[in-house]
């Protein structure tokens, strides 16, 4: 298994006739996010739960370093592994600080040893003024930073993350990413599920696109965005109705109301020539702007659907 | 057992951290039992049964049926014209209404020989309150028998010369019948002068004549197991104690069991779940704190009850501390087989309300079993509820030994076996 911290192989998942998980392998070292991208109902969260125990394969292996397995040591195996689950699992009446006790108790950790603990991702997650406060009066932000703070408690090596920023303000949010980023600069590996293609991009170092249960891309952002015609795309704002018949000829180019999308390669060698040729078929150009490529544009090369459908 | 230890502490703060959950086991059936507790007995006097009596016949005999019934503390006698008796008994404000008819002086102590035709005394009273309408009968028929019968016996009533006179008259008499009739007379006629000529004692009640009751009763509560034991008054807070610690405890099972549910929802469940507690360890925390929570209510209830309500464990403590363990197991398994069997805590809540109340009614907790009818007495017996109020009267105050607590807690104990095997049985492990 070399470096990698865990490896899941052909895992498997049918309800019925409705197969959820297909085949999915992915593998995760030490120090690094796996961005796991794709709609809602894309069989994310079945690979999540079967990657910490909750749901049982009709297929397929996952391996933690050292070989621990569920079959082979599912306590030890649990140990290991910490899970933020998509919804808030917060004991909302009991205090932030209990909270985390409770679930450090869960793990067998020692009454000393998880008093510190304790303190140590309240303040992580910017809680430790809120330590003896009831999650029903925090925000929701706040809420989704403790819910992380109880998968931490017992310092597990793999955390798997489902969704964990769902509903949160954009402060909230990059808070909870700069704790992500602590997270993985102190080594721990980090399994990312989302829709959200902007997060992906922002924390994954490697993405799994999945869709339908099945694994349709994966690799780092620069290797999937190599699986696009072009990497960037201008923007050309025109004046009025452009004459179809003016842009018959013109590559990689998608009319959008009174704005032309071009896909190009490299915006520096591109853009001139793209312009000029507009020019010289007589088509007004009011305004330019580029944008590189997202995941969704890969998603949607993929699939022909846009990632949110 | 850590793990086990903190999820148990855990859901026992959440539980009495909770308002209305303390509300919900602890304050209302302390109300209700103190409640209904004074409605069955309690130490307070019985009020007396409202009645209202007509008297159409204005003899001397109605008067005195009239006043007999005013002055017996059983009844609340009120006296009126026909009409507005009849209207406060439609109006639920009198149980029932005896209309005295004229000639009633006459007719009773003629009719008391057979002779004559009977009066008839009409008895108006409130289907609803049915049950009152034995002992309404039953005292105007003592009153009216004593009040006739000295009518008819005492010195210088004309009715027994107006009867003698009657049955000389009498045609188809058989002269020997005749002759021992005039002799009864004679003899009563005899007797009655006799007594009227004694002078009477000083300070003794002038003698009426007449029947009077042939019996005095000495009602005696039988409460005690042993000879030697102190008498101790009938408690009926015992009972009603009994009745809404079940009931509410068993709600408190419910509560319990839509809080699991509740856990899937919010994903603690999963949460849960992903850590290093196996499937024992899950449920056996509930379970514990489910039945700890059960027992310390039942606690807080019983220390209530004796302190303020003179509740007195009579019988065997030790029979009555087993048999609220195996009541408070029995709750906490019939929660976990709530929350196996229900899918959401809307869905769940009604049904299992509802299934707690038939339990609750039917194992007498509202009232005694006794007053059920026979069948649905039988039926009672299957409903593990009936044990356990069962079982608490005869520990509390029927004052009975540890051997009958021992059938009851096997039953309870039964029944929590069953129950857990279904709700494991059934129980969704994954979402």
């Amino acid at each position: 298994m070399d470096k990698e911290v865990l490896v899941a192989r052909g895992l498997r998942k049918a309800y019925g006739d409705r197969v959820a998980v297909h085949e999915v392998s992915l593998a995760l070292r030490p120090g690094e996010v796996l961005g796991l991208l794709g709609p809602n109902g894309a069989g994310k969260s079945t690979t999540v739960g079967m990657i910490c125990g909750l749901t049982v394969p009709d297929a397929g292996t996952v391996t933690l370093a050292g070989g621990a397995s569920l079959a082979s040591d599912e306590a030890g195996y649990k140990r290991r592994i910490g899970l933020v689950p998509q919804d808030i699992a917060l004991y909302e009446e009991l205090p932030a600080r209990m909270n985390l006790e409770l679930f450090g108790a869960l793990y067998g950790m020692a009454p000393d040893v998880l008093k510190r603990r304790a303190d140590e991702v309240l303040a992580m997650v910017g809680l430790s003024d809120r330590a003896k406060d009831k999650p029903s009066t925090f925000s929701g932000g706040m809420k989704r930073r403790l819910n992380i703070a109880c998968a931490l408690i017992h310092d597990p090596e793999v955390i798997l993350l489902d969704e964990p920023t769902a509903g949160v303000d954009p402060q909230s949010r990059n808070a909870i990413f700069d704790n992500l980023e602590a997270l993985k600069a102190a080594g721990k590996a980090l399994i990312y599920t989302t829709h959200y293609m902007e997060e992906a991009e922002r924390l994954a170092d490697r993405i799994t696109i999945i869709d339908h249960g099945r694994v349709v891309a994966e690799g780092t952002q620069a290797q999937l965005f190599a699986l696009l015609p072009a990497a960037q795309t201008l923007h050309i704002e025109i004046a009025g109705e452009p004459d179809d018949a003016l842009l018959a000829g013109l590559a990689g180019v998608k009319r959008v109301g009174q704005r032309l999308d071009v896909a190009v390669g490299d915006i520096g060698r591109d853009t001139g020539p793209t312009l000029a040729a507009l020019a010289q078929r007589g088509v007004p150009v009011r305004a330019v702007a580029s944008a590189r490529a997202t995941l969704e544009d890969v998603f949607l090369q993929l699939t022909g659907r846009a990632l949110r459908d | 057992m850590q793990a086990l230890l903190a999820l148990v502490r855990a859901e026992i703060k959440l539980h009495f951290s909770n308002r209305r959950a303390v509300l919900m086991s602890i304050v209302a059936p302390i109300l209700i039992a103190a409640f209904f507790g004074s409605l069955f007995g309690g130490t307070s006097k019985m009020a007396g049964i409202p009645v209202g009596v007509v008297d159409l016949d204005h003899s001397p005999l109605s008067q005195r049926v009239v006043a007999a019934l005013q002055a017996d503390t059983s009844l609340k006698t009120a006296v009126g014209d026909e009409a507005e008796m009849l209207a406060q008994v439609r109006a639920g404000k009198l149980r029932a209404v005896a209309i005295l008819p004229a000639g009633l002086g006459t007719q009773a102590s003629r009719a008391l020989f057979g002779v004559g035709d009977k009066p008839e005394i009409a008895l108006h009273y409130d289907p609803s309150q049915s049950s009152a309408l034995a002992v309404v009968r039953g005292l105007l028929a003592q009153t009216l028998m004593q009040e006739v019968s000295r009518s008819t016996f005492s010195a210088n009533s004309p009715v027994l010369s107006d009867l003698k006179r009657d049955i000389e008259k009498a045609q188809g008499l058989e002269p020997e019948r005749r002759a021992e009739f005039a002799r009864m007379f004679d003899s009563i006629d005899a007797v009655q002068k006799r007594e009227a000529a004694q002078p009477q004692a000083a300070g003794s009640a002038p003698q009426g004549g007449g029947l009077s009751m042939p019996y005095t009763t000495r009602e005696v509560e039988a409460l005690q197991s042993t000879a030697n034991a102190a008498p101790v008054a009938y408690n009926s807070y015992a009972h009603s104690f009994a009745g809404m610690g079940v009931q509410f405890i068993l709600m408190a099972g419910v509560d319990m069991a839509l809080g699991l549910l509740m856990m899937r929802r919010l994903g603690l469940w999963k949460r849960l779940r992903a850590a290093p507690l196996s499937r024992a360890q899950l449920l056996g925390s509930r379970i514990v704190a489910s039945a700890l929570i059960s027992l310390i209510v039942f606690a807080v209830l019983y220390v209530v009850a004796i302190a303020a309500f003179g509740v007195r464990v009579l019988g065997s403590p030790a029979g009555f501390a087993l048999v609220l363990v195996c009541f408070a197991l029995l709750t906490a398994s019939f929660g976990l087989l709530v929350a196996a069997l229900g899918r959401t805590p809307e869905a769940t809540r009604g049904l299992a309300i509802l299934a707690t109340l038939l339990m609750v009614m039917l194992g007498g907790a509202w009232v005694p079993a006794f007053i059920f009818p026979e069948w649905l007495q039988t039926v009672s017996f299957a409903v593990p509820t009936r044990w356990a109020v069962d079982a608490l009267d005869a520990m509390t105050w029927r004052g009975q030994g540890f051997g009958e607590a021992v059938l009851p807690s096997i039953v309870m104990l039964g029944f929590t076996a069953v129950f857990t095997v279904i709700a494991i049985w059934r129980f969704r492990w994954e979402e």
